[in-house]
């Protein structure tokens, strides 16, 4: 039974995932089989059969590791040692953490913004042309490629060359920069520019998603405003700041905290582009170093739940946002 | 949290339509309807050629980068080492452009590469990981949403709540746990993973759409002397397929694309395609025939997914985002 746990061949691979398929089939079908009997089972017990599952799922695979990484944040490096705020009061104070809590900040600072600004431009750039559908699918489409393949996309795009005779230029950013007559540039080792360059992948995934809420709450405007506004004289740009902007408001926080919580997140861009060296590093990819690299218990569990710490506030004001913009209907 | 200007349900799609079949019969007489009517009225801001100017630039610059590694992944690795994919286009009328087909060769069956594999693995990976997040989220959506019992509020705001949680805090508890068990790296372990995280997201979003399903219906089962399972089966699932198709793709993209979940718990052996090329991102970063053919074998499946089920992945995109 040893394709079980190690399933080499393809055919065991397969096999294996209908198995998992089938028996997870099984034991569902034989949980909602055993309460569908309307009179004789308590309600209680149905509710526990539906919800049951997700439930105690959620209990073990979330919350408990959650408060098992908060108390191992507590300790030191192997977990032995209880040292207090120890973890915490390195990260925020030492030395080698100050650039990746910095580097997080850009992120979070510039990613929402740009993305939400040019998503919004576009959105309403393409309202209602004749290749309204084209030129969406254009910009919708990175959402659907993984931050790996985005990430070699743009690696790609910097790519390299020492400036000499003979030598063409194989990225497509430095040779522009030569045709225009300048030096090509090392776009991903020279500090502090990468990381705008490392951002600018994350703004081409996340504009699209932002085009595509905001272009809905574009749409949804109502007819009258839109029509009372141009009576009165209004249009292009006045219109755009006056009537578009405001009535879309709730859709702006919504993209823009959605987007802030996503890129505190990220990792996989760093982690591909540049490994987080050349003073590239964020605090997501810092704890996958701190965990798996240098197995150091203690610190990464602080980097997690200061993760955790960062992303509540967003959510608190997208929450009171949401909560005032009902109040005025 | 539920009120917001934007609509529930696909108005992007729709809008597509309402453009495509706009001044489809000419001949007829008909009134406008309200998208057509403001068409018209927007007409004269949009077209100014600054508008139109800054719209091909930004969508010339969302595509350049995703065609050069599409074109790139083509070339001999000689002609990739010595000139940019741009001059293909100058060597297509000169007859100089050469395409081959053998970076793919390599990067699927090469000895350093292996892709298939992982291919493979990523398939195996993906659809348990799909299917049973979404069957335990509509289970417990349904009882959230229509079963009456003590505590349903508070242990929805819990999950509701729990969207927020970042997988890292989750990672290393979950891994000592899976060593200590004997199943650490195996595939169980990553399904196990995916599903977990999933689910928050996927319960609320169920319930979203299930909410909106008028009560009258459930209701008349009830009368009919249906239990739970009946109405959830008979009643409601057939009406939740747009929602369950919403969500699917969200799944099927997400743990498809997944890398840090992929990393942590997956062995060499049962390790997804993202994983792989990410490696060899790091240890082959100047073979870019090979490494773009890679970067584009991991892309196709998310992107056809995508492409066909845009609608449904749309809609559950307004759905989540905007009513949260």
């Amino acid at each position: 039974m040893d394709w079980l746990t190690s399933a080499s061949s393809v055919g065991e691979k397969f096999a294996l995932m209908f198995l998992a398929v089938a028996l997870f089939v099984v034991v569902m079908g034989a949980i909602l089989f055993l309460v569908d009997r309307p009179s004789r089972v308590p309600r209680w017990v149905v509710a526990a059969a539906f919800a049951g599952p997700a439930l105690l799922l959620l209990a073990w695979g979330l919350v408990r590791p959650a408060l098992l990484t908060l108390w191992n944040s507590f300790f030191d490096k192997r977990g032995n040692e209880f040292i207090g705020v120890d973890n915490y009061t390195r990260v925020l104070t030492g030395g080698q953490f100050q650039s990746v809590l910095t580097n997080t900040a850009i992120w979070v600072i510039l990613v929402p913004i740009a993305s939400t600004l040019i998503g919004l431009v576009y959105a309403v750039l393409v309202d209602r042309t004749r290749f309204e559908k084209l030129a969406k699918a254009l910009v919708f489409i990175p959402m659907a490629i993984s931050m790996v393949g985005a990430s070699i996309i743009w690696k790609f795009v910097y790519e390299f060359k020492p400036d000499q005779p003979g030598v063409k230029q194989t990225g497509l950013l430095n040779q522009v920069l030569v045709w225009v007559g300048l030096e090509p540039q090392q776009f991903l080792i020279n500090s502090p520019w990468n990381t705008v360059f490392l951002i600018v992948v994350m703004v081409w995934i996340q504009t699209g998603f932002a085009m595509t809420v905001l272009s809905a709450a574009i749409k949804a405007i109502p007819d009258d405003i839109v029509e009372a506004a141009r009576l009165d004289g209004l249009g292009g740009m006045r219109m755009f700041r006056y009537i578009t902007v405001p009535s879309i408001r709730p859709a702006l926080v919504v993209v823009l905290t959605t987007i802030a919580i996503g890129t505190l997140k990220v990792f996989d861009i760093v982690r591909t582009m540049t490994g987080g060296q050349f003073n590239t590093q964020v605090i997501a990819n810092e704890f996958y170093t701190q965990a798996f690299r240098q197995n150091n218990q203690g610190l990464s569990a602080a980097l997690a739940v200061i993760l955790f710490i960062l992303v509540v506030p967003i959510v608190v004001y997208n929450v009171r946002q949401l909560r005032k913009s009902e109040e005025i209907r | 949290m539920t009120t917001t200007p934007l609509p529930p349900t696909g108005p992007f799609a729709e809008a597509f339509e309402e453009t495509a079949d706009a001044g489809g019969e000419p001949g007829r007489q008909r009134r406008l309807s309200r998208l057509e009517r403001r068409a018209i009225a927007t007409k004269g801001r949009l077209s100014s050629p600054w508008a139109s100017f800054a719209a091909i630039l930004i969508a010339i610059l969302w595509t350049i980068p995703s065609i050069g590694l599409l074109v790139t992944s083509f070339r001999p690795e000689l002609d990739i080492r010595r000139s940019g994919w741009w001059t293909v286009f100058g060597g297509l009328f000169n007859g100089e452009a050469e395409f081959t087909l053998d970076n793919y060769d390599q990067a699927l069956f090469g000895s350093g590469a292996n892709l298939a594999t992982y291919f493979v693995n990523s398939f195996v990976i993906t659809i348990p990981a799909v299917i049973i997040p979404i069957t335990i989220a509509l289970l417990a959506a349904y009882a959230f949403a229509w079963i009456d019992f003590k505590g349903r509020n508070i242990l929805f705001v819990a999950v509701f709540a729990l969207q927020i949680v970042p997988l890292q805090v989750a990672l290393v508890p979950l891994l000592r746990d899976y060593v200590s068990a004997g199943v650490a790296g195996s595939f169980w372990t990553v399904w196990l993973s995916h599903s977990i995280f999933g689910l928050p997201l996927a319960i609320f979003l169920l319930h979203n759409f299930m909410k909106d399903i008028p009560s009258s219906l459930v209701e008349a089962a009830r009368v009919d002397g249906a239990g739970h399972v009946k109405i959830f089966f008979r009643v409601l699932l057939p009406l939740l397929v747009p929602a369950i198709a919403a969500f699917g793709i969200f799944q099927f993209l997400w743990v498809w694309n997944d890398l840090l979940v992929g990393l942590t718990f997956a062995s060499p052996n049962s390790r997804p395609l993202t994983v792989a090329v990410a490696e060899m991102a790091g240890s082959r970063g100047g073979d870019w025939h090979v490494l773009t053919a890679g970067a584009f074998i991991s892309m196709v499946v998310p992107l056809i997914v995508f492409i066909s089920l845009q609608r449904y992945f749309v809609r559950g995109l307004l759905a989540g985002s905007v009513k949260g």
